[in-house]
């Protein structure tokens, strides 16, 4: 099964600098030939990468807009992140209304889906006596489904808010205008690279719900100047909103239910440390955990333009001004799509081999391998560490010789005159005693 | 066939560090792909250990042994040993001080669900000296 991926390489840029791969939550990323390479099963599009190059070589993009001219109805389906990007504190009916001039044909919120869905999947309880998770996150999900398959069981739902504004939008569109689905497109406009791989390759669906991505940065090249005009005509804004703060929320994972108790984790650090509790059963009394790979929730996505804080300050402040619960679903019974939902798969991308006795041969090669290693982690393999290296040539990734530490080793043993830490840099120099 | 030996330090002076080694081991347990219910276990087993150690015995080391058939965990310190061990084996039993209470450790439930998730437990202690856990799990046949 391949895995695509949103993030991509501008090899011109990339210098092979190894900055990369060390920041890789799942070690996904080797730097071969001067370039980095991204090891596509291991990869959860958290977008850390493209954060930490130097070159801005790592990087990633949403949807041409100019897909939008092959269909007769468009509509928008905002991220909620999008509303606090703005420096002013702003109205969600002036953003939707903004929408709308620069193109689109209606908006739905993915807010509005999201409080749909938190609705009815808070109502069936998971395995008694385990916390259910909430992760409207593709990256979070898509590292429980590597890392810790076994709490795919708690997982409320697969379904992320987008999906289901995807096809309620496109069905309340339909409707209103007796187009045939295809002939009208839905748009998500989206905070990272995650949610835009999800919207192509949905893991839940057979075939994707949505017909493209647009990137939160794109839309803000255009979306202030239409919000200014608006503003400027002076004209009273359509009430365009529907969901409330609960659905807001959902980008900050901290979407405060009625009675519930919940934890809420973002940071993919933060994340991965509380999964691993989750795990072992140790997690304080509560209801819910939710979870997202960005700090400050999606407002850390790598699409957006705003300090996260503050774009995540702005959208409380919204959230809080709108009461908790909007609209209902205009009658919409959601339990047949839920039906249709797959169930999410284990990906088990760290095995080290299908039998259990290779895979114990492969641990202790790559321990005895590790052994030999300098374990400074320099990375001039590619690796980002020792280990990831020593795993690298067990699986035949990588040969020994890849490690500097090691030819130095070979060198010095074929020249009985030790001469060759003069032409290597300070830190790979072996520290000799003259003689005489 | 010879087996798999992880080892890994447990501070004594870092509360919050205990269960670092557990997920360091699962994460192993994960690439040798062995049962999802069976690295749960010894994660449990090996996390109270740790805690444990931390709380009365000043730290110590973990020293995991994968075999075909099973996972040993040793969990060896040198902190003032256990004096009655039936009492600490018992459920609530704890003589964790007033600082790790408040911290929500010292239920008294650590040498119990050890004993609860492991398939055999064995106590090597001495007053003075230290204490010896040895946690061992079976591994099913049709891994």
């Amino acid at each position: 099964m391949t895995i695509k991926h949103a993030v991509y390489l501008d090899e011109e840029r990339c210098r092979g600098c190894t900055s990369c791969i060390r920041s890789c939550p799942t070690e996904a990323i080797r730097v071969r030939n001067g370039k980095a390479e991204i090891l596509s099963d291991r990869c959860i599009d958290c977008g850390k990468c493209i954060a930490v190059c130097r070159c801005k070589a790592i990087r990633a993009k949403g949807d041409d807009m100019a897909v939008l001219q092959a269909f007769d109805y468009r509509v928008a389906l905002p991220e909620p992140a999008l509303y606090g990007q703005f420096p002013q504190p702003v109205d969600v009916d002036l953003i939707l209304s903004a929408l709308l001039e620069m193109g689109f044909d209606g908006v739905y919120e993915v807010a509005r889906a999201a409080e749909l869905l938190a609705a009815r999947v808070s109502a069936h309880d998971g395995p008694t006596g385990t916390p259910r998770i909430s992760a409207a996150c593709p990256t979070v999900l898509r590292l429980i489904r590597m890392r810790f398959p076994r709490l795919l069981a708690q997982l409320e739902t697969p379904l992320l808010p987008m999906e289901l504004a995807a096809v309620l939008a496109r069905r309340e569109a339909c409707e209103k205008t007796g187009l045939p689905p295809e002939r009208v497109g839905v748009f998500a406009i989206v905070p990272c690279s995650a949610k835009r791989m999800a919207a192509h390759s949905p893991d839940t669906f057979t075939a994707p719900v949505l017909d493209g991505a647009f990137s939160i940065r794109d839309i803000c090249r255009v979306l202030p100047q239409h919000m200014r005009g608006l503003l400027a005509r002076g004209a009273p804004l359509p009430a365009l909103r529907t969901a409330g703060g609960e659905g807001l929320r959902c980008a900050t994972a901290r979407t405060a239910r009625g009675g519930e108790r919940r934890l809420a984790a973002d940071g993919v650090e933060n994340v991965i440390h509380l999964l691993e509790a989750l795990e072992d059963g140790r997690v304080p009394d509560v209801d819910l955990v939710a979870l997202s790979a960005c700090a400050c929730g999606c407002q850390g996505g790598c699409f957006t333009v705003e300090n996260p804080h503050a774009a995540y300050m702005r959208l409380e402040a919204l959230a809080d001004a709108r009461g908790r619960a909007g609209e209902q679903a205009g009658g919409y019974d959601i339990t047949p799509l839920l039906e249709h939902v797959r169930p999410l798969q284990s990906l088990p991308s760290f095995l080290l081999d299908e039998d259990f006795g290779a895979a114990m041969e492969k641990q202790r090669l790559i321990q005895e391998l590790e052994g030999r290693l300098p374990g400074l982690h320099c990375g001039s393999c590619g690796a980002p560490s020792c280990h990831a290296f020593a795993e690298d040539v067990a699986l035949g990734r990588a040969r020994e010789e890849d490690c500097i530490f090691q030819v130095r080793a070979k060198m010095q043993d074929l020249s009985v005159s030790g001469g060759i830490d003069d032409y290597l840099p300070a830190p790979f120099r072996r520290r000799t005693v003259r003689r005489g | 066939m010879e087996a798999v030996k992880l080892t890994y330090p447990v501070d004594g002076d870092d509360p919050m560090g205990a269960g670092d080694a557990s997920s360091q081991m699962k994460l192993t347990l994960k690439k040798l792909g062995l049962p999802a219910d069976l690295i749960r276990r010894a994660a449990i087993c090996m996390y109270e250990g740790e805690i444990n150690m931390v709380l009365h015995a000043g730290g110590g080391t973990a020293e995991v042994e994968i075999s075909l058939t099973d996972i040993t965990i040793r969990m060896v310190d040198h902190g003032p040993g256990i004096p009655d061990v039936e009492l600490a084996m018992q459920e609530g039993y704890s003589t964790a001080g007033e600082t790790a209470r408040e911290m929500g450790f010292g239920a008294g439930m650590g040498l119990p669900n050890m004993k609860r998730y492991a398939d055999e437990l064995e106590i090597d202690t001495e007053i003075g000296v230290g204490t010896t856990l040895t946690i061992r799990l079976y591994i099913p046949a049709q891994v």
